[in-house]
C-alpha cells in the first residue's frame, strides 16, 4: 500500500493529512503554526503519519500548500491552497461547484468544475475583516473562547450591526456595543453576520452555484455556518474534516503523482 | 570591416535605442530646467505633441515622471512628501509624486524637470483636470483642456463622413485653433502650418510603425513582452511623438520585429501560456511582477496599456498632411476616443484580442490609486467570461504605492491562476 501526504501550513494552524491509495484519510494532525514554520510542518507531518501508523518512507510523495508551502522542506512539490481546497472539496462532496474557505487571515471564494479544476477564485485583499482573524478579535474583546463564539451567537435575539470594515477597529466597536449594554450573544451574532456578508460578497464575484462547500478552520463554527446559510439562502456542505480540506487536496495531488509515477502538471516547481 | 551578424544588430535594438532616447529626452528636459526655458506639461491620452512641437515646446509627461520614481524605487519618498503636504493617501499616486517633484523644484531621479509654461490636457482622465489645476495655481500658467467627445454608448461609434462625427470633428478642430492661438501667446512664435505638416509626417511614421509592431506579436513565439518591452516602446511613443527620432525609432522597431518573426526569435520566456495584461503595470515591483508570470512560462503578448497609454496611437491613424488641421482634429478625436474606450468599453476589444492573439489567459490588474482605469474591470471581466471560455486573473495592487503591493498575496493568486491553466492544458491534452 502506497501513501501520500499533504501539509497545509496556514497563518494560524498547520494541518497534515495522510491518505492511502483508495484516497481515504488514514492520518491527520493539527497544530498551531507558531513562529517556526519549518518545525510546524515537520511536527504536523510526524503527528499525521504517527496517527496513520505508517512509516515515513511509506509516504511516497508530499505536497505542501498554504502560505508556508515553500517551508515544507521535506515536501516534493507545492500547490496553492486555492487549488487544494477546490480539489479537496470536490473529493469530499462531488456535487461541489462553489467553495468558501475561511481561514485565519484569508477568505477565498472558489468556483470549480466537476473535475475539481478551478474556474475562478476571489480572495479578501489586504484586509482580514472577513476572516477568522475577525473572530479572534471578537473572542479577545469579549473574553470568550473561540469554540464558544458560534454557539453563543446562536442565542442572539436582537443582533447588533457591526459597521466597521476593519478587524482592528472591530474590537473597539464590540467594546462600544458592550458599553451600550448590548448582550454578548447579540454582539457576537452581529460579528458573524458582518463576516458572512463580506464572504458572500466574494462568492458573488465568482458566481454562486450549488452545491456550496464550506472549508477552513472557521467551518467548525456553527454560528458562521448558520450566518452564511441565511445570507446565501442555501444549505452548505460541511464536513468534520473541513479544517483539513487544504491538506486533503494537497494529499490528493500528491497521490496523483504516486499513482501516475510522474509529476502532476498542476504542481509548481519541485523543491 | 564589420563582421557583426545581422541579429546582433536587430535583436534587442528597440530596447537599447529606447533607453538611449529616454536618457536623451530627460537630459534635454534637465537642460531646459537649468536654463529656465519654457515647457509644456501634457498627458499620455491626447498629448497634442503635434501642435506643441510646432512651437518648439519641450514636452513633459508628469505621468511618466511619476512612474519612473516607482520603477527606480523611490516613489515612497515622493508620495510621503505629498501626503505630508496634505494630499490624501487615497488619491492618484501619479499626482502625488508629481506634486512632490514640484515641491522639490523639479528634482527627479532622471534629472531636473522644467517648470511648465502651459499645460494641455484632454478629458480622457477625470484626474487630469484637477491635476492641471495644481500647476495653474502653483505657477499661474494657462491650462488648456480639450473636450474630446467619447463613445456615447457601447457599439455606437461614428466615423468620418457620418454627420455626428463631422460635428464632433468641427468641435475638436475649433478647440485646436484656440490652442494654437494660446501657444502663439505663450511662446511668441507665429504658427507655421508647414512645420505642423512636417511634425504630422513624423507622427504618421510612428503610428504606422506602432500598429505594425503590435500586430507582429500575433507571432508564435511572441516577439516582445507587452509589459516590459512594451513599456519601453510606449515611452518613446509618447516622448517622441512628432519628432524625427520617434518616427525613425518605430521604423527600426518594425524592422526588428520582422527579423525576429522571420527567424522565430521570441522573448526569453519559454512560451507556455500567452497572456494579455489589462490595466496599468505594477511599477513598484515592475521586474518582479513580470517574473511571477514568466517563471511559469507565461508571457504577455498584448496589453490594453499599449492602447490607452499611447493615446490610441495603436489604431495607426495617419494624418492627411494636405488638410492638416482638419485631419489633426479627426485623428485626435478617433485616437483619444479609442484610448477612452480601451478603459471603458474594453470587453469587445479584449474578446477580439483573445481570438486574434491566441491567448490562454487574461490578467486584470485594477489599481488602488487609479479608479479611471480600474472601475468597470470586474464588469468587463464578467462580460469576457460570458463570451469566451478563457481563464482570467483579477489581482489588485497599485502602479505607484508599494504600501498596497503585497507580493506574497500576489504570488499566491498568480500561482493558483497558473495551476488552473496547467490543469486545463493537461485535460485538453488528455482529451486529444
Amino acid at each position: 500500500m502506497a501513501y501520500a501526504a499533504g501539509v497545509d501550513v496556514g497563518s494560524t494552524q498547520t494541518k497534515a493529512v495522510v491518505i492511502n491509495e483508495a484516497k481515504e484519510i488514514v492520518g491527520r494532525a493539527l497544530i498551531d503554526t507558531g513562529a517556526n514554520v519549518i518545525v510546524a510542518a515537520e511536527q504536523a507531518f510526524a503527528a499525521a503519519i504517527n496517527g496513520a501508523n505508517v512509516q515515513e518512507e511509506e509516504v511516497e510523495y508530499v505536497v505542501g500548500t498554504g502560505y508556508g508551502r515553500y517551508r515544507v522542506t521535506f515536501g516534493n512539490a507545492q500547490v496553492t491552497e486555492i487549488s487544494c481546497h477546490g480539489r479537496g472539496a470536490v473529493h469530499m462532496f462531488p456535487g461541489t461547484r462553489t467553495v468558501i474557505d475561511m481561514g485565519g487571515q484569508d477568505t477565498k471564494a472558489i468556483r470549480v468544475r466537476p473535475s475539481g479544476e478551478i474556474v475562478d477564485f476571489c480572495m479578501n485583499d489586504k484586509c482580514a475583516a472577513g476572516t477568522g482573524r475577525f473572530l479572534g478579535a471578537a473572542s479577545s474583546a469579549l473574553d470568550i473562547p473561540l469554540d464558544q463564539l458560534g454557539p453563543t451567537a446562536l442565542r442572539a435575539e436582537r443582533p447588533v450591526r457591526i459597521s466597521t470594515t476593519c478587524t482592528v477597529f472591530a474590537e473597539s466597536e464590540v467594546l462600544s456595543w458592550l458599553g451600550k449594554g448590548k448582550k454578548i450573544e447579540d454582539i457576537l451574532q452581529g460579528v458573524h453576520q458582518s463576516i458572512a456578508a463580506r464572504s458572500i460578497g466574494l462568492l458573488r464575484r465568482v458566481g454562486v452555484e450549488e452545491q456550496i462547500t464550506f472549508t477552513g478552520g472557521v467551518a467548525r463554527n456553527i454560528g458562521m455556518i448558520e450566518a452564511l446559510e441565511q445570507g446565501l439562502c442555501a444549505k452548505l456542505n460541511v464536513s468534520d474534516d473541513s479544517h483539513f480540506m487544504g491538506a486533503l487536496g494537497a494529499a490528493l495531488f500528491a497521490l496523483d503523482h504516486v499513482l501516475a509515477r510522474r509529476v502532476p502538471v498542476i504542481t509548481g516547481r519541485p523543491s | 570591416m564589420s563582421d557583426r551578424l545581422p541579429e546582433e544588430g536587430f535583436v534587442g535594438r528597440g530596447n537599447r535605442e529606447g533607453a538611449d532616447l529616454f536618457r536623451q529626452w530627460f537630459s534635454e528636459l534637465n537642460r531646459t530646467a537649468e536654463q529656465g526655458g519654457p515647457s509644456a506639461y501634457v498627458f499620455v491620452m491626447g498629448s497634442m505633441c503635434e501642435i506643441l512641437r510646432t512651437f518648439n515646446l519641450p514636452v513633459v509627461f508628469p505621468e511618466i515622471n511619476s512612474l519612473q520614481t516607482a520603477v527606480r524605487r523611490v516613489a515612497h519618498e515622493y508620495l510621503n512628501q505629498a501626503e505630508d503636504y496634505g494630499y490624501s493617501p487615497d488619491i492618484c499616486g501619479y499626482v502625488k509624486a508629481d506634486v512632490a517633484v514640484q515641491l522639490r523644484g523639479g528634482e527627479h531621479p532622471m534629472g531636473r524637470i522644467p517648470k511648465p509654461s502651459i499645460a494641455v490636457l484632454t478629458n480622457a482622465c477625470n484626474t487630469y483636470i484637477k491635476w492641471a489645476e495644481i500647476w495653474e495655481r502653483m505657477y499661474n500658467i494657462p491650462v488648456f483642456t480639450l473636450d474630446i467627445p467619447g463613445t456615447r454608448a457601447a457599439g455606437t461609434q461614428t466615423w468620418p463622413g457620418d454627420p455626428d462625427f463631422e460635428n464632433d470633428r468641427r468641435y475638436v478642430q475649433a478647440q485646436i485653433t484656440e490652442l494654437i492661438a494660446l501657444c502663439e501667446r505663450v511662446t511668441g512664435i507665429q504658427f507655421d502650418i508647414d512645420r505642423l505638416r512636417e511634425v504630422m509626417g513624423y507622427a504618421n511614421e510612428m503610428s504606422r510603425g506602432w500598429k505594425q509592431v503590435l500586430e507582429f506579436n500575433k507571432s508564435r513565439p511572441s516577439l516582445f513582452n507587452a509589459l516590459t518591452d512594451g513599456t519601453i516602446y510606449l515611452g518613446v511613443a509618447n516622448g517622441f511623438r512628432g519628432a524625427p527620432e520617434g518616427g525613425r525609432y518605430f521604423t527600426n522597431l518594425v524592422e526588428e520585429m520582422a527579423y525576429k518573426a522571420a527567424h522565430g526569435i521570441g522573448t526569453l520566456t519559454e512560451e507556455k501560456y500567452r497572456l494579455t495584461f489589462i490595466g496599468v503595470p505594477c511599477y513598484p515591483i515592475f521586474r518582479r511582477f513580470n517574473e511571477l508570470f514568466t517563471e511559469w512560462g507565461g508571457t504577455f503578448v498584448h496589453s490594453t496599456y499599449l492602447w490607452f497609454a499611447s493615446g490610441g496611437a495603436n489604431l495607426g491613424f495617419e494624418y492627411d498632411q494636405a488638410r492638416p488641421l482638419e485631419s489633426l482634429a479627426e485623428g485626435v478625436l478617433i485616437s483619444v476616443r479609442n484610448a477612452m474606450d480601451s478603459m471603458f468599453y474594453q470587453d469587445r476589444a479584449i474578446i477580439e484580442m483573445v481570438d486574434s492573439f491566441h491567448l490562454d489567459g487574461v490578467v486584470y490588474h485594477p489599481i488602488k490609486s487609479c479608479r479611471t482605469t480600474s472601475t468597470g474591470m470586474a464588469d468587463n471581466r464578467r462580460s469576457l467570461m460570458a463570451a469566451r471560455d478563457i481563464p482570467s486573473l483579477f489581482i489588485e495592487s497599485d502602479m505607484m504605492d508599494r504600501r498596497v503591493v503585497a507580493e506574497a498575496q500576489m504570488k499566491n493568486r498568480i500561482d493558483a491562476f497558473f495551476e488552473g491553466l496547467a490543469s486545463r492544458k493537461q485535460q485538453q491534452t488528455a482529451a486529444g
